[in-house]
């Protein structure tokens, strides 16, 4: 692998997060975005040989390491790692609500949803999948919620675009503003 | 989540129903609605509400306000279907329409959550190196390591810094948390960090003392500055915080 690539192996190496492009640019300055990008396919295509137990991947806007599927359970099984608890169908309501219509408030994920879901957003607030990202206008100027980068990653998306469109579902959404009477 | 047949036989030839399975009455009329392969755009009302109430009855949950809710809106639509109308009456608007809408926006969701829980589980088979401190985690804090001359120290400290202590009197005066405020306010204009002595000035009452830091304590939970201190009894520093972005 180029010098380059090399480089930006040893830090996704040691990062153990999600790196982006732009934070890998801080240890080359000079290579320029597209160096850094053709050095991420470079070891990602390295790594895609078939001859490692780990793989190169695009997730939560950036780039991190992970082990391959097929290790997951014998990794389990020895209690190396743990694969993190699932979401429970609340949750991922609230999630995929707030994914869709962000910024949103918690009286319309209620609405939507046909309970109460205060205890649920907190949650996911603590878990750091969501984030208060504005104040909304109206009455009591009502906190509005958004996903954040830990969503992604939990997801194993690159980045929002990567949900489902919504045409692609076989029931439409009501579009979040208003219909306006034809 | 799916549910596809939470109902289970049992003795008494009733049903047994895992209340966990439900998300909410939107949920629960989806589940009835598809067990019967009823359709959704033209819900026969009166037979939905009926078994809406013996669902909730049979699952005990006619004592959560959601479900009511839900009961009584049912009855309300079944009442309005039954009012008279003209043939080619253009005004009638379907009393079902704002069920149906809520239906399928709810429906929707749901087929987003088979998604996100598929790719959440997905994500699982993965792992990326462990233990490793998420980015914005803050350093932990030593272990508070403290005896008892620390303690005599410090509140000699303090009390140095209020020039006469007057036990006997009452002051008159409120804490000036807004001066105290502005004072910090003004502060942070000039310069990005400074100390916590900087800030009570030379007005060192007890009053000036709780004002400000209540003040700061205030301006630290808007963000508009952190305090930090590095150990016990250490200076306090006080620095300006970037504005957050508002989207």
């Amino acid at each position: 692998m180029s010098p380059l690539a090399q480089l930006l192996e040893a830090a996704l190496f040691a990062a153990a997060r999600p790196l982006s492009v732009e934070e890998l640019l801080a240890l080359e300055p000079e290579a320029g975005a597209a160096a850094v990008d053709a050095a991420l396919v470079e070891i990602r295509d390295t790594f895609a040989a078939g001859t490692h137990g780990i793989e190169l991947v695009e997730i939560g806007d950036g780039w991190q390491f992970l082990t391959r599927r097929d290790y997951a359970e014998a990794i389990e099984r020895a209690e190396f790692a743990v694969r993190p608890r699932r979401l429970s169908p609340a949750a991922l309501e609230t999630l995929a609500i707030i994914a869709y219509r962000q910024p949103v408030g918690r009286i319309e994920v209620d609405e939507i949803r046909g309970v109460d879901s205060g205890a649920v957003i907190d949650k996911l607030v603590e878990r750091g999948l969501v984030e208060i990202v504005t104040r909304g206008e109206g009455l009591g100027r009502p906190l509005l919620y958004g996903t954040t980068p830990q969503f992604l990653e939990t997801l194993g998306l690159k980045d929002l675009e990567e949900l489902p469109r919504l045409e692609e579902l076989s029931v439409a959404l009501r579009p979040p503003a208003p219909a306006e009477p034809e | 989540m799916t549910t596809p047949v939470p109902v289970m036989g049992d003795a008494n030839g009733g049903f047994v129903v895992e209340l966990e399975q439900f998300s909410g009455p939107l949920d629960l009329l989806l589940h009835l609605i598809r067990e019967d392969e009823l359709d959704i755009t033209d819900l026969p009302i009166a037979k939905i509400a009926d078994q809406f109430l013996a669902a909730i009855g049979e699952l005990k949950l006619n004592q959560a306000a959601d479900y009511l809710e839900m009961a009584a809106r049912l009855l309300r639509i079944k009442a309005q279907m039954l009012l008279p109308r003209r043939a080619g009456d253009d005004e009638w608007e379907d009393p079902r329409a704002e069920l149906v809408r809520r239906l399928l926006e709810y429906q929707q969701i749901r087929e987003l959550v088979e998604w996100l829980g598929a790719a959440a589980a997905r994500r699982a088979e993965q792992f990326g190196r462990g233990f490793a401190p998420p980015p914005a985690a803050p350093a932990a804090a030593a272990p508070l390591v403290i005896d008892l001359n620390d303690v005599l120290g410090a509140a000699e400290r303090v009390i140095a810094l209020i020039p006469e202590p007057v036990l006997h009197r009452v002051v008159p005066r409120p804490l000036d948390v807004e001066g105290a405020t502005a004072r910090i306010e003004a502060l942070l204009a000039r310069r990005e960090a400074f100390g916590w002595l900087e800030v009570v000035g030379e007005r060192r009452t007890i009053v000036e003392v709780l004002s400000t830091f209540i003040a700061l304590l205030e301006l630290a939970k808007r963000g508009v500055l952190s305090v930090r201190q590095d150990g016990p009894f250490a200076p306090i520093q006080i620095r300006r915080e970037p504005p957050r972005p508002a989207a």
